[in-house]
């Protein structure tokens, strides 16, 4: 029994299924941030998975995108959830249904 | 990779970030939802250790499990009166299908593609080579991440500021 690259990108592919259907799915704002978290880190996981298995010159750079790709989720991470709390001070939901002041 | 230990590490931590994964769209209470999602992503830092990304492992640590879960909670307890529930809207069944078709078309094109496989990406540590990475081929990225970083931080002051 032996564990190639297949194996993790089929486990990257179903972590970001799941992903995927949170955002989709979710009501709550802070569920669908947490939907691409989980996508993002997928993403993570095939990059690394890539850098460990691919025959490359230089097999640290997909080590080096998965760093970046961390440091923008962070980012992502605390403007979005300032922006939950700040729409929760002024419509007091962030249930993304009834956030329709846009809806014509 | 055929070591008996890697290979039931590889199965068990795939099966924990799966289900805890799954466990994060089951669970009703959102505070639940955080604590399994960190179950995840320690499951996905397992995964990297396996792939010898040792220095990756840490700074998914570091990030996520540190920080970015204990943001989560925080937005959560800010938001009182709506933060908990973790309830979907009615179109979760096209979602489902659509996020089942996706993750379907992924796995099946990574099975049935031919990739070039080498074995340079064993490394014994990464942190080095990470580092001289950062610092000589990617330094422009590298100072962008650091000017994204700042903006968001003042961003996210900004936003959150009352007044």
């Amino acid at each position: 029994m032996t564990v190639g690259l297949e194996h993790y990108l089929v486990v990257g592919a179903i972590l970001f299924g799941i992903g995927l259907f949170l955002t989709m799915s979710k009501r709550n704002a802070i569920g669908i941030l947490m939907g691409i978290e989980l996508m993002l880190n997928a993403v993570n996981l095939t990059l690394v998975t890539f850098s460990r298995f691919a025959d490359s010159p230089r097999p640290i750079d997909g080590q080096v995108f998965a760093v970046f790709v961390i440091t923008v989720a962070a980012a992502e991470a605390a403007v979005a959830l300032a922006l939950a709390v700040s729409i929760y001070r002024h419509r007091d939901t962030i249930d993304v249904d009834r956030i329709d002041l846009l809806k014509w | 990779m055929n070591d008996t230990g890697v290979v039931i590490a590889f199965w068990a931590l795939s099966a924990i970030t799966v289900a805890s994964a799954l466990m994060v769209a089951a669970v009703r209470n959102l505070v639940y939802a955080v604590l399994f999602l960190v179950l995840s992503l320690m499951g996905v830092a397992g995964l990297y250790i396996t792939l010898s990304a040792d220095f990756i492992a840490m700074a998914q640590i570091l990030i996520y499990v540190g920080a970015i879960a204990v943001l989560l909670l925080f937005a959560i307890m800010l938001t009182p009166r709506a933060g908990r529930n973790n309830a979907e809207s009615p179109f979760w069944a096209p979602g489902l299908v659509v996020a089942g078709l996706v993750a379907a078309t992924i796995s099946m094109v990574a099975v049935s593609t031919d990739w070039h496989q080498g074995d340079q990406g064993q490394f014994t540590s990464t942190a080095q080579l990470l580092g001289e990475a950062l610092l000589d081929p990617f330094v422009l990225p590298f100072e962008i991440a650091s000017v994204v970083l700042v903006v968001a931080m003042i961003g996210a002051i900004v936003l959150i500021r009352e007044d």
